[in-house]
């Protein structure tokens, strides 16, 4: 799903700090480098930082420390208008006062452009979002979504070879959400522009982009494709941020060719890929995902380690079951099963065994 | 049930869905009677109750604003004052030719006498005096000195019918000849000091045939003795006027007898008809000239003439520096020409003090709107200050401040700016009533400024900018045409205000700084020329309702916001 | 004239609202107004606590007389007075007792006698200016000067104010024609007693705006009693004119480098007017507050704690020292011979006709 792209450095990061207050970094020592084209999304829960970055790069904030570097020149003294950087606002920022029209030829006129090339880029860049017969109108008079084509459109009708968006789904519903998800993706594609895109959702992050970096307590925990990012979280922040995980807490007690045994708190055994851990005694926190868990003790590994488990809730979802367990103390162990003929439905109450291959359990910090 | 009776054929009582079923005839409801009408009496409940919510403003508003706003534009037509009392003679002069460039005739010296005469009892003639000497001066004294001697023109006739026989000489043969048997005997039942009210004269029937001058002057008298007076006619002697009334009716052409009147007194009416001939009379022109040599000015019959009628545009002829001249309306004099320029002097400074408020309000309210809420709030609070100390404390202190000998000049002085006999002059001139004004009103620039700023989001100067503009095109071409609401809503707010101001001009303004409200104070609470009060504060609310207008045409009302 | 009354009837409902106590009157209370400050407070001195030690009469305090007339019609108009006894300029009485808003007063029968015997008609001598008014103190619009900034030559004469080189700087005025216009002729060379003539005359008139427009860029022109004394302070002028017992305080009591100049004063009287159609009760209570307040003592008492003169002649030789300064007050009365060696009198009757007419001039003349 994510293209190749070659990291040549179009956009970094290097060792930039932020604080506004001059006793807490907002972002610490962040060092990041975007390549051309590429759809890079930052991702995040609210005061991660993710947003500073951005608006640092955008030039409305002012890097503390560091430097930011657009396509090798540094542009930490340069102002927002002259960067060339295309944005998209969480809510539109569509000025109210002004028709669709004239809102896109905005960011022409200022650079001086004749009015019939105006026309002509307002025109093609309105078509491009299929919001060609809307020029005349002002922003109140569209919807959520018409809005959201206007602003994408806007931030790309002077052509920028970078375009930030700050959350612009948002605040629109969620199927209409996914279908934008979608136009962006292909529209940037299509124009092969680079995309810095700042969002707390995970999923929106998981579709769009060719790189997700991971943002948490002012520094980047994760940067890695979609794909990897899910499979093979760096650590339990990341695991737990994205998508949807178990936990059990236990202590390593021995690894042997690159398995580890990890004692959970209770006293069971079971078997995990150490990621972040390195040696016998330390505490960790495994994780699974839901669907990584078997019933079917039969696909299991000669010799894998199996907890007993009580089945607490059997939620039927159509596609798939969601049964919640109670294992090794922990009552919110969730397993999903493919909604399958031979699939059995458990009942609460009923004593199960369960298990996993060793390395879809991934023994990380504790 | 089956008592209902309606239009329909239908044997039992119509339901609702019957009724809708019913081609022709009204709809009904569920008791027979016309849903329209059940609605309504459902709804009217409802509508009394919110009338009752909003009935204690409505009648606040009513009250304390509405009428007194129609009062004060009814009193600047408003002129009954003149026709009221002096009826005989503005009747009279109505046939009057005041290009003739003579006084009037005898007849309507005459009626002056009358009405004079009965204003003076009433004491309503020097208030007439000081309505006329608005419009020329000395009419003023000219009443109050004819209204202290028209007795003595009257008494010329009392004293010759006193002289003539005693009978004239007391009231109670005046009240048993000139009221009717019952009332006369009325009077002789009813106690003084009891409760009860005065029996209330009658006029005795046929006298007024015999003497219709007296019986009129004689009913007014004791009209007013009783009325407005209080006073027990019983006790009183009648009017110098009635004397001089009966001998007019003695004087007619033809000899009226009086052997039909069978009352006490009748023997001494037909003595004194036969008597009067002989009578010393009085020429009243000679004698009102006597008084005043002004009652020979066609100016002053002119005057009164001219505000005869009950209703008059002289207020607003004179609010616009005009007056009613001999042909229509002409300008006053150029040294009485004030209103005008008043009115333009007004308009001009407000814009003026407006237009500060605009460029010094502005970055303040940007502040407030885009500081953190801390700061901003202690920015608020400076701003509102002001409004906690007494508008004279803060007009005052504009005083110390720019005055010659005062703190700015001082400084001035101190850092060597301007020398110190040549001090600027801050105060007692427009720049003081700007000054000062722009300072008091600012506050309702800065509020909704801020209030309209606070909903712009920071956003759109951002978006602006990432768009490629520069700091200022981002201010100009979109932060600002969204703040045009605030400054739409402040303007109004602000010129409306500083048009009617008037105590910090007087304070500050000297005599190049005063607007035309402080003329309007002199009016209602020093000349007490109401009436031309009344037609500048007219004439100033139509401006504002004009200018209201033309900003609704211009800029549209829908533009003028107080927030969100 | 009734729709005038019906509405202004609705909207005095919202002013009688605030005043259905006061109308209540209970049966031991009067409203006396009055004009505040230091001119109260030796009312309140002099009569007030007196008489309600005297009588028990509750006394309110208003301090409204500077919009006694404009209030004063209102109520009536309202049917509402709330008012007992008003203290007026004589030429506010004036107008009152032309609209009929102040009841006449047979001053014999109404007023005390003198102490010496001599009726009040007598007493009180020419101060009795029309039939409503009851005098109350003789006070003078006049002048004063800073002594710091006339050198050695301190003005001694009405016509300095015109002297612009001898006396350079700003002076002070008040806003009206009154005074001004009988200065300015005065110092244009008239005889005083042809100045009324000539001011009736709108020849005379110009003449003395012309003359007046000699200085009007040197002139400030005041509107409140309390404006000269603080121009004089500051130093913003260096002569202005102003009531006597203002100059008196700046002088005697704040010590300020002022000086009076008695020369040209304007005589003027203050008094008290009962206004017209109280009711019975109210009516008496007011006349014998009147009876007591406008005694031969209570009159001379007044001077102790201001300048002013007492309008009858037999309190005169009443006049002792300050209640304060202990300083004695026969000096500084304007009545005093030594001050009044050139005075003028108010005409009352001439500006009662005048004072529209020339005021619009005057004010124009201002304006332009």
């Amino acid at each position: 799903m994510s293209k190749t792209v070659t990291d040549d450095g179009f956009v970094v990061f290097d060792r930039v700090q932020k604080s506004y207050d001059g006793e807490t970094l907002v972002v610490k020592d962040l060092n990041l480098s975007i390549g051309k084209g590429e759809f890079l999304t930052m991702l995040g829960p609210s005061g991660s930082g993710k947003t500073t970055c951005l608006m640092m790069l955008a030039g409305f904030e002012t890097a503390t420390h560091g430097d930011i570097l657009l396509d090798g020149k540094p542009i930490n003294n340069i102002s927002p208008h002259k960067r060339g950087i295309g944005m998209v606002f969480q809510n539109y920022a569509l000025f109210p006062h002004m028709t669709i029209a004239e809102n896109l030829a905005f960011p022409l006129e200022v650079r001086k452009m004749s009015k019939s090339d105006r026309e002509a880029k307002v025109a093609r860049a309105l078509d491009m979002v299929q919001m060609g017969s809307f020029g005349g109108r002002r922003p109140a008079q569209l919807s959520g979504g018409q809005q959201q084509r206007v602003a994408l459109s806007r931030a790309l009708v002077f052509e920028p070879d970078l375009v930030l968006m700050d959350e612009p789904l948002g605040a629109l519903d969620k199927q209409l959400r996914e279908h934008m998800q979608f136009e962006i993706k292909h529209i940037a594609d299509n124009l092969g522009i680079t995309v810095v895109y700042v969002t707390h959702d995970q999923t929106e992050a998981l579709t769009m982009s060719d790189r997700v970096a991971v943002f948490e307590d002012g520094r980047i925990q994760q940067l890695a494709p979609p794909d990897q990012l899910y499979e093979e979280p760096q650590n339990s922040f990341v695991a737990q941020f994205i998508g949807e995980n178990n936990t059990l807490q236990g202590v390593v007690k021995e690894i042997n060719k690159g398995i580890a045994l990890v004692q959970l708190d209770d006293g069971s055994l079971i078997d995990a890929k150490p990621v972040n851990v390195s040696k016998p005694g330390e505490r960790t926190q495994v994780s699974i995902r839901p669907e990584r868990v078997e019933f079917d003790m039969s696909r299991l590994n000669e010799g894998a380690h199996t907890l007993k488990a009580e089945v607490l809730e059997f939620i039927y979802m159509g596609d798939i079951f969601r049964t919640r367990l109670r294992v090794a103390g922990n009552d919110n162990f969730i397993v999903k099963t493919r909604n399958a003929p031979d699939q059995v439905r458990l009942q609460p109450g009923q004593t199960v065994e369960i298990g996993w291959q060793a390395e879809d359990c991934r023994a990380l910090d504790a | 049930m089956s008592d209902v009776n309606d239009a329909t054929t239908a044997k039992t009582a119509p339901t609702p869905d019957d009724g809708l079923k019913i081609a022709d005839g009204p709809v009904l409801a569920a008791d027979g009677t016309p849903l329209k009408k059940s609605l309504s009496r459902a709804l009217r409940v409802q509508k009394l109750r919110a009338l009752a919510l909003v009935a204690p403003l409505l009648i606040f508003v009513l009250v304390t604003f509405i009428a007194p706003i129609a009062d004060m534009l009814f009193r600047s037509v408003e002129n009954e004052i003149v026709s009221e009392t002096l009826p005989r003679t503005t009747d009279l002069l109505a046939d009057w030719d005041a290009e003739s460039g003579t006084p009037p005739g005898a007849p309507v010296f005459k009626a002056l006498f009358k009405d004079i005469f009965e204003a003076q009892e009433a004491k309503l003639h020097t208030r007439l005096g000081s309505r006329l000497n608005y419009e020329l001066t000395g009419v003023s004294s000219l009443f109050r000195k004819s209204g202290r001697k028209v007795e003595d023109m009257a008494e010329v006739y009392q004293d010759q019918f006193e002289k003539l026989d005693r009978f004239w000489k007391k009231g109670e043969n005046w009240n048993t000849l000139m009221g009717s048997d019952a009332w006369n005997a009325d009077m002789a039942g009813w106690d003084p000091k009891s409760d009860d009210k005065q029996p209330k004269f009658e006029l005795r029937d046929g006298i007024d045939v015999f003497l219709p001058a007296t019986s009129e002057s004689f009913a007014n008298y004791a009209k007013f003795t009783q009325v407005e007076d209080e006073d027990n006619l019983a006790k009183k002697d009648p009017w110098a006027l009635v004397y001089s009334s009966l001998y007019d009716d003695l004087q007619r052409a033809e000899p009226v007898t009086f052997a039909g009147l069978k009352v006490a007194g009748a023997a001494e009416l037909s003595e004194a008809a036969s008597a009067v001939a002989d009578f010393e009379t009085v020429n009243f022109a000679e004698a009102f000239t006597k008084i005043d040599k002004d009652w020979q000015d066609v100016e002053v019959w002119r005057t009164i003439q001219a505000y005869s009628p009950r209703y008059t545009n002289g207020y607003f002829l004179n609010a616009i520096d005009m007056q009613k001249g001999a042909d229509g309306p002409e300008m006053r004099p150029e040294n009485q020409q004030i209103y005008l320029t008043l009115f333009w002097r007004t308009m001009v400074m407000s814009i003026v003090i407006t237009v500060s408020c605009i460029l010094l309000g502005y970055p303040v309210a940007w502040l407030l709107a885009n500081l953190p809420a801390r700061t901003a709030n202690l920015l608020m609070i400076l701003v509102l200050l002001p409004f906690w100390t007494s508008l004279l404390v803060r007009t005052s202190a504009w005083k110390v401040m720019l005055q010659h000998q005062g703190v700015v000049n001082e400084t001035l002085v101190w850092l060597g700016i301007v020398a110190t006999d040549d001090r600027l002059a801050l105060i007692n001139n427009q720049t003081g009533t700007i000054i000062a004004m722009t300072h008091i009103l600012l506050p309702f620039m800065i509020l909704p400024l801020y209030s309209v700023m606070a909903t712009v989001p920071q956003t759109y100067l951002r978006a602006a900018k990432s768009l490629g503009a520069t700091n200022w095109t981002a201010f100009w071409r979109v932060y600002f045409p969204q703040s045009v609401p605030g400054i739409g809503a402040g303007s109004i707010l602000v010129f409306i205000l500083s048009i009617g101001y008037y105590i910090t001009p007087e304070i500050v303004g000297g005599t190049s700084g005063t607007f035309i409200s402080n003329r309007i104070a002199y009016h209602i609470s020093s000349s007490l020329n109401w009436g031309l009060g009344a037609a500048l504060g007219a004439i100033l609310l139509a401006a504002v309702l004009l200018l209201y207008y033309a900003y609704d045409k211009i800029v549209g009302i829908d533009n003028v916001k107080l927030g969100g | 004239m009734k729709l005038t009354k019906t509405l202004l009837a609705t909207s005095a409902l919202t002013v009688a609202s605030g005043m259905a106590f006061a109308d209540a009157h209970m049966a031991n209370e009067m409203t006396i107004v009055s004009w505040g400050g230091a001119y109260s407070n030796s009312q309140q001195k002099a009569y007030n606590e007196p008489y309600a030690e005297k009588t028990g009469v509750k006394i309110i305090n208003d301090e409204s007389s500077a919009d006694a007339v404009a209030k004063l019609r209102a109520m009536s108009e309202a049917g509402n007075v709330s008012w007992d006894v008003v203290d007026v300029t004589a030429a506010d009485s004036f107008r009152l007792c032309d609209e009929g808003l102040a009841m006449e007063i047979n001053f014999d029968e109404m007023l005390a006698k003198g102490d010496d015997g001599s009726s009040a008609t007598d007493d009180f001598g020419g101060t009795l200016i029309n039939d409503c008014f009851i005098p109350q103190i003789v006070f003078s619009t006049t002048f004063g000067y800073r002594t710091d900034m006339v050198g050695d030559t301190p003005p001694t004469s009405v016509c300095s104010i015109f002297d612009t080189e001898a006396y350079p700087g700003k002076r002070a005025l008040e806003k009206r024609p009154i005074g001004n216009m009988e200065w300015a002729l005065l110092c244009d060379g008239v005889e005083k007693e042809a100045i009324y003539d000539l001011l009736e005359t709108p020849e005379g008139q110009q003449q003395a705006l012309d003359k007046l427009a000699t200085i009007k860029d040197d002139v400030i022109w005041w509107n409140a009693g309390a404006d000269t004394p603080q121009l004089l302070a500051d130093g913003e002028v260096v002569i202005g004119s102003t009531y006597n017992g203002r100059l008196f305080s700046v002088i005697e009591e704040q010590d300020q480098p002022v000086a009076m100049m008695w020369d040209g004063q304007m005589f003027d009287i203050d008094g008290w007017i009962i206004p017209a159609g109280l009711t019975d009760e109210r009516k008496a209570r007011a006349l014998d507050y009147i009876m007591f307040a406008t005694d031969t003592q209570r009159l001379a008492d007044q001077a102790k704690y201001i300048s002013y003169g007492p309008a009858r002649a037999s309190s005169a030789p009443l006049v002792g020292k300050h209640a304060d300064l202990g300083i004695d007050m026969a000096q500084h009365m304007p009545t005093d011979p030594a001050n009044a060696t050139n005075v003028f009198n108010f005409n009352y009757e001439f500006w009662a006709d005048y004072r529209d007419d020339i005021d619009a001039k005057f004010q124009a003349w201002l304006v332009q």
